[in-house]
């Protein structure tokens, strides 16, 4: 036992039950590569490529540069702030979202679609960008209630707190 | 690893029997060769354990397999606990309701019904698909696609909160590491797959590789078999984690107090980690908003009445046209080559069954006593009509017509080119339902050509594709 464990680097029961689920993965992967398996190959691995080396790393980056971007430039103000990175986070993620699941019809590419349904595709690009534009005031809305507070004397918001954004 | 290496053993028992005739001295040879074999394994191993230590001292290649190259203050157990915890209750669901949506095509019934014919034990479930409740298939498939669109933030969260084990160092610790990797390329990949493919098939974006069915059927069977697996390895440690934190003080704790979980042997937790620029509660929070979000714009379509109108970016957010035929179409006369011509004066329904095919016209079959009932449209797609008011012959007295009042199953042909759904056969249960009609008129009026005149069949807890429009002949069978 501790000789398998030392050669396998786990129990036995670990190996049990990935050996039965491989096995139904390979029942279900033949049936899966049944019909073009190189796409399906490409579509089945490619999907955890494009999300962790591609969109994570992207959105990431994204966020990053916008934090370094306001670090800079609340460094150059000496009036107290208030973190507005979640402002413009928040939003932003709420309108990729709806972009990331609805672009086939946000972007008019699903083809069969007014055929099919009967409906126009034509309002979802201008539905999305009215989300987002609502979204974003929301939130500026928000940012600005903060920023009178801190800014009244004696305002209720606390000392601006910790955060990049906020270092004086 | 006493005994140790395999030469040790087996070598020099053979050899002691074809050596036997040397006489004495061939003990004693043994023994000298059993030991230097015996020293070489051992000097083997633990080269073998010198260069494994080497390559683990290795230090990580610079990048994403540093440990402090991941800074995010809040990533941690917890945070990963707690998505993986909705996900843990969200997954099942959507496979449970994609196996019942899958059995309610009766694709045991006929080939014609089945989109995957080589399922083989995958379908060891199947059974006869009910026609009560009424609404069972507008639930089942608006829960399916509205709860997988719902999820895509957890699972984006979950992905993110647990992407430095994807540059973990090293890459390969043991077998049973190696194979969990494996395991994970099957969950990650197949997860996202899945999500994939039922989200660009419901906006009709078909550029995935081949039949839906195909796809998202096997997928998910991929995607469950190594599901089943994490959940089995990970169920402790997330337990754990939650009860490492309150989820009720974390909710409370704001961005001074926010500060990183102690460090774990997963190495979620940033070694050096930047500082907060957001709480846990803002992060759970604005996840959930994702979904909220997603919710209020994609659930309209599967309710239907004011709200389908708040499903602003859902496929089927709004009603084609205006009068008694103005619901959801799943695919237009015009789209499969219905022309008027086709459904016109020289139309006729074929009823074959026991004896001479019975050929009726239109009007012949207005003449008949007319059954109503009230059930909605609901497509595989998830978005889903109100009960519409039908009224039509019952496929029970059709079949009663076609001398076979007991038929255990008839084939429906439309009178569409041939193509996918154009054909279909449903079940006794399904004949024998006094709801269950082949449709002439909707909500007072005559069924528009979109809708499938001159008739079409409507049956409870059907599948859309499976209530075939333009119906020109039905075969009833024992």
């Amino acid at each position: 036992m501790a000789r398998f464990v030392r050669w396998y680097g786990s129990g036995p029961l670990h190996l049990l039950v990935l050996i039965a689920s491989f096995a139904l993965t390979g029942y279900a992967l033949v049936r899966l590569f049944a019909v073009q398996p190189w796409q399906v190959a490409i579509w089945l691995v490619g999907a955890a490529i494009l999300h962790d080396l591609i969109l994570l790393p992207l959105y990431s980056l994204a966020d990053l540069s916008a934090l370094s971007v306001l670090r800079h430039r609340s460094d150059a103000s000496d009036r107290p702030t208030v973190p507005w990175i979640n402002h413009l986070r928040v939003p932003a993620f709420l309108s990729g979202l709806l972009l990331l699941v609805w672009f086939p019809l946000i972007l008019r590419l699903a083809v069969p679609y007014p055929g099919d349904t009967g409906l126009s595709d034509s309002i979802y690009l201008g539905r999305w960008l009215a989300i987002t534009g609502v979204l974003f005031a929301a939130s500026a809305v928000a940012f600005a209630v903060r920023l009178r507070r801190v800014h009244r004397p004696g305002g209720d918001e606390s000392r601006p707190s910790a955060g990049p954004g906020t270092a004086p | 690893m006493a005994g140790g290496g395999r030469p040790s053993g087996p070598a020099p028992t053979g050899g002691s029997r074809r050596r036997s005739p040397e006489g004495a001295s061939a003990p004693k040879r043994l023994k000298r060769v059993a030991g230097a074999v015996a020293t070489a394994a051992a000097a083997g191993r633990a080269r073998t354990r010198a260069t494994a230590r080497a390559i683990g001292q290795l230090p990580p290649p610079p990048g994403p397999f540093r440990p402090g190259f991941w800074r995010s203050p809040i990533r941690g157990p917890w945070l990963t606990s707690v998505f993986g915890l909705v996900l843990l209750v969200g997954i099942p669901l959507l496979f449970l309701t994609g196996l019942l949506s899958y059995a309610a095509y009766n694709p045991d019934l006929s080939p014609l019904n089945d989109e995957t014919p080589d399922k083989g034990i995958l379908g060891f479930y199947l059974f006869s698909w009910p026609t009560h409740p009424y609404w069972l298939y507008r639930l089942l498939q608006g829960v399916h696609v509205t709860l997988g669109v719902v999820l895509v933030p957890v699972l984006l969260a979950k992905l993110w909160s647990v992407i430095p084990k994807l540059f973990e160092w090293l890459p390969v610790r043991s077998v049973a590491h190696s194979l969990e990797r494996l395991s994970l390329l099957m969950l990650v990949g197949g997860v996202i797959f899945e999500f994939v493919t039922g989200i660009l098939n419901i906006q009709l974006y078909y550029v995935f590789p081949g039949s839906f069915y195909r796809l998202h059927f096997y997928g998910a069977w991929v995607f469950i078999a190594a599901f089943v697996v994490h959940v089995c390895l990970r169920l402790g440690r997330m337990t754990r984690a939650l009860r490492s934190r309150s989820l009720s003080t974390e909710l409370r704790t704001d961005l001074a107090h926010t500060a990183p979980e102690p460090p774990d042997p997963d190495g979620l937790v940033a070694a050096a980690p930047a500082p907060p620029t957001m709480t846990r509660r803002g992060a759970l929070g604005m996840v959930g908003a994702g979904s909220l979000l997603l919710l209020v714009v994609t659930a309209g379509q599967s309710i239907g009445g004011w709200l389908r109108g708040t499903a602003l970016l859902a496929p089927h957010n709004r009603d084609p046209g205006s009068g008694p035929n103005a619901f959801q179409i799943n695919k237009t006369a015009a789209k499969v080559g219905i022309t008027p011509a086709l459904v016109g004066p020289s139309w006729r329904l074929e009823v074959h069954g026991r004896g001479a095919p019975r050929i009726l016209t239109r009007e012949q079959l207005l003449a008949m006593p007319q059954h109503a009932a009230a059930l909605p449209i609901a497509c595989v797609e998830g978005w889903s009509t109100e009960d519409q008011h039908w009224s039509g012959l019952r496929l029970a007295d059709l079949a009663a017509l076609a001398g076979m009042p007991d038929a255990a199953s008839v084939l429906v042909q439309s009178i569409q080119p041939p193509g996918p759904f154009t054909r279909v056969v449903l079940r006794g249960n399904q004949i024998r339902d006094p709801r269950a009609l082949l449709a002439l008129r909707v909500n007072g009026a005559a069924l528009s050509l979109d809708h499938g005149y001159p008739a079409r069949i409507i049956v409870p807890a059907n599948p859309g594709v499976n209530n075939t429009k333009w119906v020109h002949r039905l075969t009833f069978r024992a």
